[in-house]
């Protein structure tokens, strides 16, 4: 356990504690620093782009939970013995194995007002074009559909190890009682899968709390800053070509973890109640 | 690898019988001319500096262009090159606050280039010192399809009003006016710029970007004004958020539109889509207020002397070269770019001899650097995402003055 202990609080614990120290400084990065109390945390109170952020964070959060459920079913539906059933497994799984700025150029290639796929089809139903990622109002959206991709083929993968060990007895248990369709997999699969479950609801969260490639790669934060989250706020104050603002950038960072804890907090009062409930 | 070592240690030796100076005779450069052309003309001065100073060896780390932006602040503070590349005006403050670069006043009194180099000696110039070299600059300004301007009979446009004509006939022709991709935000920091500069002049803009001027102020209305008379007459590209500025050069290629308020640099890429001197042409930005006088961009590349520099006395010495004439005649020709020391020679190409003529002659106002070289950063950051966000939501128009005068009162 020691030197785990040692490597943890040195390159987790101790940062963690030094970013919080550090967002009570005014610091370029070169100069001195100094110290301004909590000026930072007041000028993110005033900063709409912060708010923006994190109004940002709070609909990736949400939306990226969809990747569960789709890749349940993808997994369910990927789960049966066809000839050839790996291979369209592979293909099934192979976004996630791609790199996320694979998936960022692919999806703004998708996107292209000009000459992308889906205003082809768009205006082939009669549709104006649409450039999702020069609106405000749509940026987010499209870059978080461009994130589901690969999220759906991991959560479907982590569903299909767990499928791997659902008790076929209990199925068969559960047709004796008349259980089919929608009870099953309700009463008798999922419960059984809730491992599986607990990995991907962590895996999902953290994956969009940490938002940051597709981002940087399909609006770099634009329009005008309005698909910006916290991650990419945070780095571009720190380390973008105009940012080197390090305090108000530790800030952000904060309030980051902030939000963090409270899921983490949920996930390990949830083991802990199902832990004492056994 | 034995024979290296033998005459490694054969070096070292010369070196202790010829004394100190052979020894000390490395320079390390740290760069960022990751492009093929500035790479290629870099290493021509290296081998240049090196044959005519035997015993001074240049060692040359080049960084990806995009990289060397972060790189820079690290390695100046880490463990300094003895000369490194950057930028002039307000980009260079934050080193030579932290003293992170020498000041060079000596090589400059040595070559003469006060007088050599009177143009861009302001943006050198900090504290009443000289913090560098400057080895080429670009001019900016309108790129035009010369060919679609000449079918449809539009003269050059020489006033706003004209300016406004031929955008009209532009659209009325299915051509539009002006492409431009706002993606990475500094197109929109250049075509401001210049309707700055010919709304107020260049004493106005360059106070407004030292932050001496309100954002609310009615002069930058009228700016914004002229702005949004464009925006509403249909003159920019549609959808430029989602471009770069790369991206927003096809247009112009294939004719869906006619011109680009851009730099020098796009002259290659559009020769590379297939535009030859007789279909693409250039022309100075057209007044709008009658009686000011044209100011023109020119941001200018700079090489540095560190203070943490191990060798300043050669270090010195490749600063002097670089900044030699005939140097800079032969960098620039390899660049595609203006030299800076007026005793050069300008490659003779139909866009640079335009430039050349235009910054030399029809400048009278100044030469600003750029937005986001003249402006601090921050700001910088904060001025060209708000007017990306004008040039789409034009009625915003309040809500941003304020914005950025919001800004302007907190960082200056």
């Amino acid at each position: 356990m020691a030197p785990g202990i040692f490597m943890f609080s040195l390159y987790v614990i101790f940062p963690i504690f030094q970013s919080i120290g550090l967002s009570f400084y005014q610091w370029d990065g070169l100069g001195e620093k100094t110290y301004i109390g909590v000026e930072n945390y007041i000028e993110l109170l005033d900063d709409e782009y912060f708010f923006i952020s994190l109004k940002n964070n709070v609909i990736w959060l949400v939306l990226y939970i969809l990747a569960i459920p789709a890749g349940l079913f993808a997994a369910l539906f990927l789960n049966q013995t066809v000839r050839g059933i790996r291979i369209y497994k592979s293909l099934f799984f192979f976004p996630f194995v791609i790199s996320q700025v694979v998936v960022g150029l692919v999806f703004s290639w998708f996107y292209d007002p000009s000459n992308g796929l889906l205003n082809v089809v768009l205006e082939g139903f009669g549709f104006n074009p649409v450039a999702i990622l020069a609106e405000e109002d749509y940026a987010t959206y499209g870059i978080i559909a461009a994130g589901l991709w690969p999220q759906t083929a991991y959560c479907m993968i982590l569903y299909l190890t767990g499928l791997n060990s659902v008790d076929p007895e209990q199925i068969e248990a559960g047709r004796i009682d008349n259980a089919r369709g929608w009870k099953m997999l309700w009463y008798v699969i999922l419960p059984q899968l809730k491992p599986a479950t607990f990995i991907a609801v962590v895996v999902t969260v953290i994956g969009a709390l940490r938002s940051f490639d597709l981002i940087s790669i399909m609006t770099a934060g634009g329009p005008w800053g309005s698909s910006r989250v916290l991650a990419y706020y945070m780095y571009e104050k720190a380390f973008s070509e105009y940012g080197f603002r390090m305090g108000y950038s530790a800030a952000i960072a904060v309030v980051l973890l902030a939000i963090m804890m409270v899921y983490i907090g949920l996930i390990l009062y949830r083991l802990y109640r199902d832990e004492k409930g056994y | 690898m034995k024979k290296i070592f033998k005459s490694q240690i054969a070096l070292a030796l010369a070196g202790i019988l010829a004394g100190t100076s052979a020894i000390a005779g490395t320079i390390v450069i740290n760069g960022d001319t990751s492009d093929p052309a500035p790479k290629a003309a870099f290493q021509a001065v290296i081998d240049g500096f090196e044959a005519e100073n035997p015993d001074v060896n240049v060692v040359y780390n080049l960084f990806d262009h995009e990289g060397y932006k972060a790189a820079i602040r690290n390695f100046l503070s880490a463990d300094a090159p003895d000369i490194a590349f950057w930028y002039a005006g307000n980009r260079m403050g934050p080193f030579v606050e932290a003293g992170l670069f020498a000041p060079i006043d000596d090589v400059w009194a040595d070559q003469g280039l006060y007088s050599l180099m009177k143009t861009s000696a302001p943006g050198m110039t900090m504290d009443g010192k000289k913090w560098g070299i400057p080895y080429t600059y670009y001019n900016w300004g309108v790129y035009y399809r010369q060919d679609i301007f000449e079918n449809l009979g539009i003269a050059v446009p020489k006033t706003w009003d004209q300016f406004i004509a031929a955008g009209k006939t532009l659209n009325a022709n299915g051509v539009t006016p002006i492409t431009i991709g706002s993606k990475y935000l500094w197109t929109a920091g250049g075509v401001f710029d210049y309707l700055n500069l010919r709304t107020n002049g260049y004493e106005f803009h360059m106070a407004l970007t030292r932050g001496e001027i309100a954002w609310t102020d009615d002069r930058v209305r009228a700016t914004m004004a002229n702005w949004k008379q464009l925006i509403d007459a249909d003159f920019f590209l549609e959808n430029h958020a989602a471009l770069s500025w790369q991206e927003a050069l096809a247009p112009m290629g294939n004719g869906e539109a006619a011109m680009y308020v851009m730099g020098n640099f796009a002259v290659a890429p559009l020769r590379e889509l297939g535009l030859d001197d007789s279909k693409l042409g250039f022309f100075q930005f057209p007044e709008i207020t009658p009686g000011v006088p044209m100011a023109e961009e020119a941001p200018t590349d700079t090489i540095h002397l560190t203070a943490g520099a191990k060798n300043p006395a050669d270090a010195k010495r490749f600063l002097a070269y670089a900044a030699r004439a005939d140097v800079q005649t032969a960098w620039n020709e390899a660049l595609g770019q203006l030299p800076t020391n007026a005793g050069s020679n300008v490659v003779d190409d139909k866009f640079l001899n335009a430039a050349f003529n235009m910054l030399n002659n029809d400048a009278p106002g100044g030469v600003a650097q750029f937005y986001d070289r003249d402006t601090k950063a921050e700001m910088a950051s904060i001025g060209m995402e708000n007017f990306q966000e004008f040039m789409v939501k034009p009625e915003r128009l309040e809500m941003i003055l304020e914005r950025l005068e919001k800004a302007r009162a907190k960082l200056y």
